[in-house]
């Protein structure tokens, strides 16, 4: 810091929800506090409540024709935005994630590297998943059978703890590339970089409401859309264990697709296909042949 | 009642043309070896748009030591690291498509409403779609281990200056191969200008070498021993030549020809999309289409009432200045090729069908030939068997699925073919039957860059475009 920045007071910044392309406070008007590792007071963070849970939920649902009835090449290049507008903000991140994980900075900004470069994985998988899980089935009979991938729906996400922009892209960005749309719970440590993802998304053409990002207990905002009748899978992978079991089970209700990964996932190592496939349906037409 | 148009003439400022250009040869521009050098003309004014180097033997060996240069560098990139250089390659063709698109209609001659909204977009899509494979060949389901060839000769036609340069360059790069490039003598403008952009997106010297010229030039590189991959866009002759060249060397090939293809409209398909069809697939970009559907198959039964709408739509395309966004139809590509379509032309008089050229005035400059259709075509007309590479249709008809299965197959082409029928079953009926690499049904002429493009028999071999795209570029 010089000496005329630090003359002059700075300008802090309300963090808020991302609901439907919109940056609303919480509808409880609640807060908590969040800090560096050793207990330094960073910002508030809006403490969603189950209401605004459901609130992002309607979002997403009405954001999803129109995002998976987009082309894939299109979803393709919204996503590669992404990334484009994310390298515009490295520093940003680089500073939020030092901060709020107590690392250096070039530990940081390879955690910023990484996420970017994950956004341009999953842009190049918009095109060519179809090409990787569908297949023409060779029916012993005089039919076209075609099998595809489709989005399965609204995918809630409870972010991984302990990464949070590689770990929240990392889970993220397979979810919305397929067509899924997202109602995001971050990381409650550190859930700064989540809201400053959501002003990247909010300006990479990406449209309102295929991205919602929830910021407060995964206790108290999981339930709500476990039981959700509108929500179509859980991606449990930051749950803990106690509450995975607990949301697995109110799931059950609704027969979601849940993806809970089985051991501590390395963000860092290549991603695969495991997290596209895990929210796709297959849809398999049957057509005859014959003059 | 006629409808009149103003003219709507695309401005050329936005792509300056350079009096003379040099060859792109390891990252930078350069004279032939022998200070060679050819003139490139607009067909629609005969203008000379500028002077272009003459690659040699000379050139060809320097292009193909930079390419090898740059192979192990190149194909040990991360391949995350790779694909973010096609996405820039992706974005900077976006970016500069309408200077692209006026420079390829200058020296190509087709309308500036194609090259803006079909060649452009999908040469940006091809490299955008092949950069996202760079880093995920192991998941294309080719093996667990695929790899690079090595060094890649490529040689393009003038038809779609830029997006076969696309279709060859960016799979190449995606697969870690280096290349070198020769466009056609009649357009090579948009690949030097590519090659700029190659610079732009700091993609490293050698990866991408263009080398101009003519017939020579790309018998040069095709034959060159340092090459470990030829890929051939052109004419069944040439491609015939190459294929003898290689014979023996165990050198990697594809190539991608000929093609006279059939467009079969049933009585039951719906007439004017059918005719819009018909249009696209013979009159979009001249003719000059390798899978055009220059062989109309029409059922007995609606003959008469489709080629009625056929002749009445054709009476309403423009012809003319390709930079007037209402044009329909451009110039004839070169003067050599206006001689071979009205020679073939000619043969389809003498060999006793009956010719109808749709009302229009052709311009004074510039070569041109008027949308053609001729009926009364036999199987063993030259114009029903030989590729005629303009806007010419041959109308055959037909009476049973059969025998317009057996009429379409009468060919040693393979490339494309279309149906139009209501009827799915018989759509998929016809496909399954059809000996040809694309079949499109109730459309035709689409290209996409996740589809797979190339022809059976004597068409080439090979694919371009989707996943099977990789797989000529990678030792699997």
């Amino acid at each position: 810091m010089s000496d005329t920045s630090a003359a002059r007071l700075s300008v802090l910044k309300t963090y808020k929800l991302f609901i439907g392309g919109a940056f609303p406070r919480s509808e409880s008007g609640r807060v908590y506090d969040v800090t560096t590792p050793d207990g330094r007071w960073l910002a508030n963070a809006p403490l969603a409540s189950r209401k605004d849970a459901r609130d992002a939920v309607v979002a997403a649902r009405k954001a999803f024709p129109k995002w998976s009835g987009a082309t894939a090449y299109n979803r393709g290049q919204i996503l590669y935005r992404i990334a484009e507008m994310l390298q515009g903000r490295h520093d940003q991140f680089r500073i939020q994630l030092a901060e709020a994980q107590g690392v250096d900075a070039d530990r940081a900004a390879a955690a910023v590297d990484a996420a970017i470069d994950r956004w341009v994985w999953y842009a190049g998988w918009t095109d060519k998943i179809s090409q990787v899980a569908g297949a023409t089935n060779p029916v012993a009979g005089p039919y076209l059978n075609l099998s595809s991938p489709e989005p399965t729906g609204v995918v809630a996400v409870v972010a991984p703890v302990g990464s949070p922009l590689l770990g929240l892209v990392s889970v993220l960005a397979p979810v919305i590339a397929t067509g899924n749309t997202a109602v995001l719970v971050a990381d409650p440590a550190a859930p700064l970089p989540a809201l400053t993802l959501a002003e990247v998304l909010a300006t990479s053409d990406l449209p309102g409401g295929v991205v919602n990002v929830l910021t407060g207990r995964p206790a108290e905002l999981g339930p709500p859309l476990a039981g959700h009748q509108d929500v179509n899978a859980l991606d449990l992978t930051g749950a803990s264990p106690d509450l995975a079991v607990d949301l697995e089970a109110a799931a059950a209700e609704t027969l979601k697709r849940i993806h809970r990964p089985r051991t501590a996932e390395d963000f860092t190592a290549d991603p695969g296909t495991g997290r596209l496939t895990a929210f796709l349906e297959t849809k398999t037409v049957w057509h005859p042949i014959g003059v | 009642m006629k409808f009149e148009y103003a003219p709507a003439p695309e401005s050329r400022a936005t792509a300056e043309i350079a009096p003379s250009y040099g060859l792109f040869v390891d990252g930078g521009f350069r004279e032939a070896a022998d200070g060679r050098t050819f003139k490139t003309v607009s067909p629609s004014t005969e203008e000379v748009l500028s002077e272009v180097a003459h690659g040699g033997e000379a050139d060809v060996d320097a292009a193909v030591a930079a390419a090898r240069a740059a192979f192990p560098g190149w194909s040990a990139l991360p391949g995350a690291e790779r694909a973010k250089y096609l996405f820039r390659i992706a974005r900077l063709v976006q970016e500069r498509a309408r200077e692209l698109a006026v420079l390829e209609t200058l020296d190509n001659g087709k309308p500036i409403r194609e090259t803006r909204d079909t060649d452009l977009p999908l040469v940006a899509a091809h490299f955008f779609y092949y950069a996202g494979w760079a880093d995920k060949l192991p998941h294309a389901g080719l093996g667990p281990n695929p790899r690079p060839l090595g060094v890649a000769g490529q040689i393009i036609p003038w038809n779609f200056p830029l997006l076969m340069l696309a279709w060859k360059v960016a799979p190449a790069l995606a697969t870690g191969n280096t290349v070198v490039l020769k466009p056609a003598e009649t357009t090579p403008l948009t690949a030097l200008r590519f090659a700029e952009i190659c610079r732009q997106a700091g993609l490293p010297a050698g990866v991408v070498n263009v080398v101009t010229g003519d017939g020579t030039t790309g018998a040069a590189l095709a034959a060159h021993p340092g090459l470990d991959k030829v890929a051939f866009t052109g004419s069944t002759s040439v491609g015939r030549a190459i294929a003898r060249s290689l014979a023996g060397t165990g050198r990697r090939l594809t190539l991608e020809l000929g093609g006279k293809a059939a467009n079969i409209v049933f009585d039951d398909a719906p007439l004017d999309q059918a005719v819009e069809g018909i249009v696209n697939g013979i009159f979009f970009n001249q003719g000059h289409v390798c899978c055009a559907g220059s062989r109309l198959l029409v059922q007995e039964s609606v003959a008469d009432e489709l080629l009625g709408r056929l002749k009445r739509r054709l009476g309403t395309l423009r012809l003319g200045d390709p930079l007037d966004k209402n044009t329909d139809i451009g110039a004839i590509n070169s003067p050599e090729q206006l001689a071979r379509i009205r020679q073939l032309a000619d043969t389809g008089d003498a060999e006793g069908a009956t010719r109808w050229t749709a009302p229009c005035d052709l311009p004074s400059t510039g070569y041109w030939f008027p949308p053609t259709l001729f009926t009364g075509v036999t199987q063993a007309h030259r114009i029903a068997r030989e590729e005629i590479f303009g806007p010419v249709l041959s109308v055959l008809t037909f009476r049973t699925p059969d025998e317009a299965v057996a009429k379409a197959n009468n060919t040693p082409y393979g490339l494309s073919a279309g149906v139009w029928t209501e009827k799915g079953s018989r759509i998929l009926w016809m496909a399954q039957r059809l000996r040809a690499g694309v079949v499109w049904s109730n459309t035709f002429n689409r290209f996409d860059p996740t589809s797979p493009f190339g022809g059976y028999q004597e068409s080439g071999y090979g694919r371009e475009g989707g996943r099977h795209g990789l797989e000529p570029y990678l030792d699997v």
